[in-house]
């Protein structure tokens, strides 16, 4: 029995489609490439004819199911609410289960279901460099990134980091007993190209009091699997990071992330596939959101203004915003001492990575990148903050191809640098 | 299917990119809004005027039809391929030519949406009122096509009091010039009128030459909640009796407000039967004035609450009310016959009380919302079409609708247009004289019926309600 719902599952959410086009006012896809077929009406006419035997499973229908950036953005202003990004992902699932995995699925899955071989690539990324790499300008601590696919021609990618963040922290990181322990769900990303978010992380953390653990054991939230249509690979991540996460018995952990992928990835997702994965799901809280629950506004109110203050301004992601956490990124943000935030046109506008999306489909990325751009440049801002690591890169590749001078950071970037050193 | 020869021919006027008949794209390009099927042999995306021009001779020549489309959104078929052939759609020519400040005049491509042209006016004080509920999505050609309308039209009009000028492709590829940037103009019969709402039937639109208005200073918005359905619908000719144009003056009956209730949480008291959303909009003393008398003027009719927004964020919690109404829908039965018939103003009250008499003979759930404020109302019919006899007494329950609208005085379309879908109903509200003229204009400028056949006039025309 999968823990993942088929295709033929979603019967009644396609049959809910009344093909009225308001997801063609939402789809960043669509508005790209004007072709129906990469709208949700059309998708899901589309899945519904292969259900229907009326369509053949070809390269054509893998295409079609490949043009999704699972943005969510169709779902949220449905007026039937029907889920297309689901059931994009099971029709992903449809195609890895009869015709195999892509060749950029395995090449994907193959690596993240290995952390030795992560942890391998990443220190020689060095060796890469040179070739294969394009440095970000003038901003050494965003170079850091996979080495995998997406290696285009002129794409901004992030380097390694020699030392991947939790090797850093192999011991529990005390607090204040009374009050409940984080144990902290990395993703890849923090792990490999981005330490210095987790970084920032544990400094706000340890300000905040609250007891840290960082699972040596846990692995990818399997994001990206799923995105390929891998279910196997979902499952098989999915219980190593139960495993990790079973907490040395510890029921009042709090599991955090900070990266809105990994939030969606063993959040939302380990909720549906229900059993031991919905126990671990239910505990897991955007740090963004648990910090704003926590205080944090109220005490960087408390904090004395700095002279020089920067213009922020923010990028909702998508695994955020379908989640409705919108508003506590900005509360903090608008608290901080050292910023003045402002909003942008399309802040919530999904930014065009889209996981897999933008391997194949990169030109495409890059258009709706550039869209943000437009939104980043009007703002004027000297920073785009943003909560998810995969938006990140794909911002800062954005902002480069527009020649634009913004540099891109996380939310708690920002708030570790008000903070005193400890 | 075409013959390859045909579809190389196209490929060469077009471009090879712009031409498709995979079997996934015939499928995107069969339905809209009403949900009937219809697939086509190719679809194509011209990006100018010549190209649609070399079309349409080259479909005279081959004897193939040509449906023209925008954004796929109507509610009646008129873009739908119902004899198969080419679908031409105008996705590609989306760009604002020109907003002239000087002259209050924008000049737009078909297939520019309508809510970008409406925020990109807006930006420099101006302002194009139509706005039908998909104006999110709808392109400003396929509302021309349509003669779209929309709530504000109560007090500013439909689209064809904004469209002047036009360019058009002939059913038989010439490419004219109607009307102008002027705002007189009486030179020859006024062809933008007629390709106007003509439903793509008579030429395609290429370009469009749109009148705007200074955009309203500020807006003021106000629920109010009546005991009565009759109560409401008589605030509506009383409001106009009054002689008070409201920009908008939006009906709900009760069947519409428990499916709100239901749907959301929003609070709406167990004693309200019916609500009406009225909004004002002009200079800030004024709308102040105007929204004072029409709550004097309502209060005697059974008013049992009224809200009224004083921020933007209070305007739009009562719009949320209205615009919820349609995902609520659905909690009554799965499937819809969404009719947008129109009676004088002052009938209102008395169409509303036919339609509950239909649903109460036929024992089927209408739910009746709308612009009531022009007297458009729009009929949901709500039926489970796996349930047998309630399709048929769906189609009983439509024509006895459209009656009950003729006998006022009525249309059996305000905005929605006649289709394939009406098609059928067009001898009930038209007379076989004015029927004859008509198709003598259509046969005259397009003898081989080859642009958008079977829509609005054929006899026989399919109904294609699968």
């Amino acid at each position: 029995m999968s823990n993942h719902k088929k295709l033929a599952d979603f019967r009644a959410d396609i049959d809910k489609c009344v093909k009225c086009g308001a997801c063609q006012a939402q789809c960043a896809v669509y508005k790209t490439i004007k072709r129906e077929s990469t709208v949700a009406r059309g998708k899901i006419a589309i899945a519904n004819a292969l259900l229907d035997k009326d369509l053949p499973l070809d390269k054509r229908f893998v295409l079609d199911m490949s043009q999704c950036l699972l943005c969510g953005s169709c779902f949220d202003k449905c007026p039937n609410l029907v889920p297309t990004d689901q059931i994009v992902m099971a029709a992903r699932r449809e195609i890895a289960e009869r015709k195999g995995l892509s060749t950029f699925g395995k090449a994907i899955t193959s690596v993240i279901k290995r952390p030795k071989l992560m942890n391998t690539l990443a220190k020689s990324s060095d060796h890469f460099g040179g070739i294969l790499f394009k440095k970000i300008p003038d901003h050494s601590g965003l170079r850091l990134r996979f080495p995998l696919p997406f290696i285009t021609t002129d794409r901004s990618i992030p380097d390694f980091t020699p030392t991947p963040f939790r090797e850093r922290y192999p011991q529990p990181i005390g607090g204040n007993t009374d009050k409940p322990t984080l144990s902290f769900f990395t993703g890849c990303m923090i792990n490999y190209t981005y330490p210095e978010v987790g970084e920032a992380l544990v400094k706000v953390v340890r300000f905040m009091g609250f007891p840290l653990i960082i699972p040596q054991d846990q692995g990818c939230c399997g994001l990206p699997a799923l995105a390929a249509g891998d279910e196997k690979t979902v499952d098989q991540l999915a219980d190593a990071n139960v495993t990790a996460f079973s907490c040395n018995g510890q029921n009042d952990v709090v599991i955090v992330t900070a990266c809105a992928s990994c939030y969606s990835g063993i959040g939302e997702r380990y909720r549906a596939m229900g059993k031991d994965y919905a126990q671990m799901g239910d505990k897991v809280v955007d740090i963004l959101k648990f910090l704003a629950d926590n205080g944090l506004v109220e005490k960087l109110q408390q904090l004395p203004r700095w002279k020089e203050t920067k213009r922020v301004t923010y990028h909702d992601p998508c695994h955020l915003r379908t989640q409705g956490i919108t508003t506590e990124p900005r509360a903090i943000l608008s608290a901080l001492p050292n910023v003045n935030f402002v909003e942008m046109e399309g802040a919530d506008k999904c930014c065009g990575l889209g996981g897999t999306f933008s391997v194949y489909h990169y030109d495409t990325s890059r258009e709706i990148g550039k869209r943000k751009a437009d939104g980043i440049a009007a703002s004027n801002a000297d920073l785009v903050a943003s909560a998810c690591p995969g938006c990140m890169m794909q911002l800062q590749d954005s902002i480069n191809h527009a020649k634009l001078p913004q540099q891109v950071c996380h939310v708690l970037e920002l708030v570790a640098d008000c903070l005193p050193d400890s | 299917m075409l013959a390859k020869r045909v579809i190389r021919l196209i490929e060469d006027i077009v471009g090879a990119e712009n031409v498709t008949s995979a079997a996934s794209d015939m499928l995107c390009y069969s339905y809209d809004a009403t949900q009937q099927k219809f697939l086509p042999d190719v679809v194509i995306f011209p990006e100018n005027a010549e190209q649609i021009s070399l079309i349409m001779k080259m479909a005279n020549v081959e004897n193939i039809p040509v449906f023209p489309r925008g954004a796929g959104s109507g509610f009646s078929g008129g873009s739908l391929p119902i004899k198969g052939g080419v679908v031409l759609v105008t996705s590609r020519m989306d760009r604002i030519l020109k907003i002239d400040e000087e002259n209050l005049v924008a000049t737009v491509q078909p297939g520019v949406v309508t809510e970008q042209f409406q925020q990109a006016v807006e930006k420099v004080g101006l302002f194009y009122p139509p706005d039908p509920a998909s104006l999110k999505f709808s392109t400003l050609g396929g509302n021309a096509a349509e003669c779209a309308g929309g709530p504000r039209c109560v007090k500013y009009g439909v689209t064809k009091d904004y469209i002047i000028g036009l360019e058009v492709v002939t059913p038989q590829g010439d490419i004219i010039k109607t009307g102008g940037a002027t705002m007189k103009g009486v030179v020859g019969y006024d062809l933008t009128k007629l390709m106007v709402g003509c439903e793509g039937t008579l030429g395609i639109i290429t370009k469009l030459t749109i009148k705007l208005l200074p955009l309203p200073e500020a807006k003021k918005t106000m629920l109010v909640m009546f005991d009565s359905i009759d109560g409401a619908a008589r605030a509506v000719s009383a409001i106009i009796r009054g002689k008070i144009i409201p920009t908008t003056l939006e009906f709900m009956d009760s069947a519409t407000i428990e499916c709100v209730r239901k749907a959301t949480d929003l609070e709406l008291p167990e004693q309200a039967q019916a609500v009406l959303i009225i909004e004002v909009d002009g200079d800030s003393d004024m709308i102040e004035k105007q929204a004072k008398r029409i709550l004097e003027i309502i209060q005697p009719l059974g008013v049992v609450a009224t809200q009224i927004a004083t921020t933007p964020e209070e305007s739009e919690d009562i719009w949320k009310v209205r615009r919820s109404v349609s995902a609520s829908l659905r909690n009554v039965n799965p499937d819809k016959f969404n009719e947008d018939i129109c009676v004088p103003r002052s009938r209102v009250p008395d169409m509303i009380r036919k339609v509950n008499a239909i649903a109460e003979k036929y024992q089927i759930p209408i739910v009746n919302f709308g612009h009531a404020g022009d007297g458009n109302i729009h009929v949901n019919i709500m039926i489970d079409k796996n349930v047998t006899g309630q399709s048929e007494k769906a189609e009983h329950a439509i024509e006895e609708v459209f009656a009950g609208a003729l006998e006022l005085g009525g249309t059996m379309s305000g905005e929605h247009g006649v289709g394939n879908t009406k098609a059928p109903y067009i001898p009930m509200e038209l007379d076989p004289a004015a029927v004859a003229y008509m198709k003598t204009i259509k046969q005259a400028l397009d003898p081989k019926n080859v642009l958008n056949p079977g829509k609005i006039l054929l006899e026989n025309a399919p109904k294609g309600l699968e």
